[in-house]
């Protein structure tokens, strides 16, 4: 197992605008938070010899961005790849197969300037047996098993719709956000119907931008400019392209590998986090991963946030820039959660939680496909 | 639902059987010999145990609502709002499809309601797996 406080994050920047970008292509909108990457940790493409991304090649970065890297990962399983690339650098630096990482994100996914997605063929799996059933982007299908979790745990439509209200308590804290007005639930309940029983402002916002963190030792991160954020624990797994062959419709299994796995690593009880990112593509995401990470028991994340646990001023602070629904989402939204964490561990969040010690930020990839968990600390 | 835009399934040699069934009228799953697991989507092991015994079976077609989504935006070949559903088979699998011949409403919907299949032919290859209401 990884090594606590072994590996710490040195530089970390979005991209200079975020929001609609109509004026960067996919792979500039990498390169321009590299750049900012960089900047704020002192230091040059030279000094970088590892290279992680999704949504481009690392090889096509490696070359727009000038570098010579001697360790790659290309790990592209949705938006936590970022996660795990944190955690696969984390672990490759540790090896010392390379010291200085950068891990970039850059998505035109609002304007669509350059991207370089491929949808499914019509012979895959989901081509077969998801894509004639009229499946059309995720709000169709990453909604689809919460009628199921509704039913088997009691939790209700009006609690899904609070997590969506309760995030723009956060977002309107943010100057970056692009929601920042009120949204009580009533609301939320009557915004445009996008498939039943989700409403528009149950669903993530669509947007360009983009993140990058760079990460090195922790002996070597004392010589930097930045206050170390310290590598605690990690966790990562997948389960099903599909879906609908997700094991259990109420509950991620790659949830439940990831997260308990960088707990483990973190060594930390759920009592011990003072800050929680979790990936919300849809508000039912924070519900599901309130309860596969453990923070409360099956059936009672609605309740948990309706009592105001995860709002400004709970015990529990989550989504503490707005999220995907509020703040932004270029389509893989995960480096947009991991800044967040950053932040309130360098204290520098524009919604700071005071005193904060540990971030715990938790990642979706597809829907319900893939999962990475990082603990962060800023205590070494 | 104008049906002729949807995009179609293509068969692979591993999937063959199962779309072969479909236009014969039956839902084809697979089981494993040696350690009697039932599976969907197709593919000539068991996922299971690794084992390649595996038999291709008709399954009986009972089947239950398992989730769904109502789906209020247009897509190819389909006229809003059309329901995107999840049946749980008698035999365990799950699979994707969608409900016809009732409403496409919560009400008509309920979960856990007895479905059968609806063999929708949509070209000389390809007939698709739809479910209606058990009863009527």
């Amino acid at each position: 197992m990884l090594k606590q406080n072994e590996i710490a994050v040195v530089g970390a920047a979005e991209t200079t605008r975020l929001g609609v970008i109509p004026d960067m292509s996919n792979i500039m909108l990498h390169a321009d938070c590299a750049i900012n990457a960089m900047r704020d940790a002192g230091l040059k493409p030279s000094d970088i010899d590892g290279i992680a991304c999704a949504g481009e090649s690392p090889t096509n970065m490696a070359h727009y961005l000038g570098l010579t890297p001697k360790w790659v990962d290309g790990t592209a399983v949705g938006g936590c790849s970022f996660m795990i690339h944190v955690r696969h650098a984390a672990a490759a630096i540790s090896a010392g197969l390379c010291t200085t990482v950068l891990i970039t994100h850059g998505e035109s996914g609002k304007s669509q300037i350059g991207l370089n997605r491929a949808p499914a063929g019509r012979s895959s799996l989901m081509g077969q047996f998801e894509m004639p059933y009229g499946v059309y982007g995720p709000p169709s299908m990453f909604t689809i098993p919460v009628m199921r979790y509704l039913k088997e745990t009691g939790t209700t439509i009006e609690q899904v719709a609070n997590v969506a209200s309760i995030q723009r308590e956060w977002s309107a804290q943010n100057p970056r956000a692009m929601m920042k007005d009120k949204a009580s639930i009533d609301d939320v309940l009557n915004s445009r119907m996008i498939a039943w029983p989700f409403r528009l402002f149950m669903c993530c916002l669509v947007t360009d931008g983009g993140g990058a963190l760079i990460l090195t030792s922790a002996e070597r991160a004392k010589d930097m400019p930045q206050k170390p954020v310290y590598i605690m624990g990690t966790g990562e797994s997948v389960e099903t392209p599909m879906i609908s062959q997700m094991a259990d419709f109420t509950r991620s299994r790659a949830f439940r590998v990831a997260g308990p796995e960088a707990f483990k690593a973190a060594g930390i009880k759920h009592a011990d986090v003072d800050h929680l990112m979790i990936y919300d593509a849809f508000a039912h995401l924070p519900i599901y991963g309130l309860e596969d990470l453990g923070f409360v028991g099956r059936g009672e994340a609605g309740a948990f946030i309706m009592e105001r646990n995860t709002a400004p001023g709970g015990k529990l602070p989550m989504n503490t820039n707005g999220g995907g629904l509020s703040y932004t989402h270029t389509g893989m939204y995960g480096m947009f959660a991991l800044q967040e964490s950053v932040r309130q561990m360098r204290g520098t969040a524009p919604a700071q939680v005071p005193g904060a010690k540990i971030s715990v930020c938790h990642g979706v990839g597809g829907m319900f496909a893939a999962s990475g968990t990082i603990v962060f600390t800023n205590e070494a | 639902m104008s049906e002729s835009k949807r995009p179609l399934p293509q068969p692979t040699p591993e999937t063959k059987h199962f779309w072969e069934g479909t236009q014969a009228g039956e839902i084809r799953l697979q089981k494993c010999d040696d350690c009697a697991k039932v599976y969907f989507p197709p593919r000539p092991f068991c996922p299971g145990c690794a084992s390649r015994n595996v038999t291709i079976f008709k399954a009986s077609g009972k089947a239950k609502l398992h989730s769904y989504v109502i789906h209020h935006r247009p897509a190819p070949g389909f006229t809003p709002p059309y329901a995107i559903a999840v049946v749980e088979l008698e035999e365990g699998p799950r699979l994707m499809t969608n409900i016809v011949g009732c409403p496409q409403t919560p009400e008509a919907l309920p979960l856990d309601m007895e479905l059968v299949p609806h063999f929708e032919k949509m070209n000389d290859e390809i007939t698709l797996p739809l479910f209606q209401p058990a009863k009527g």
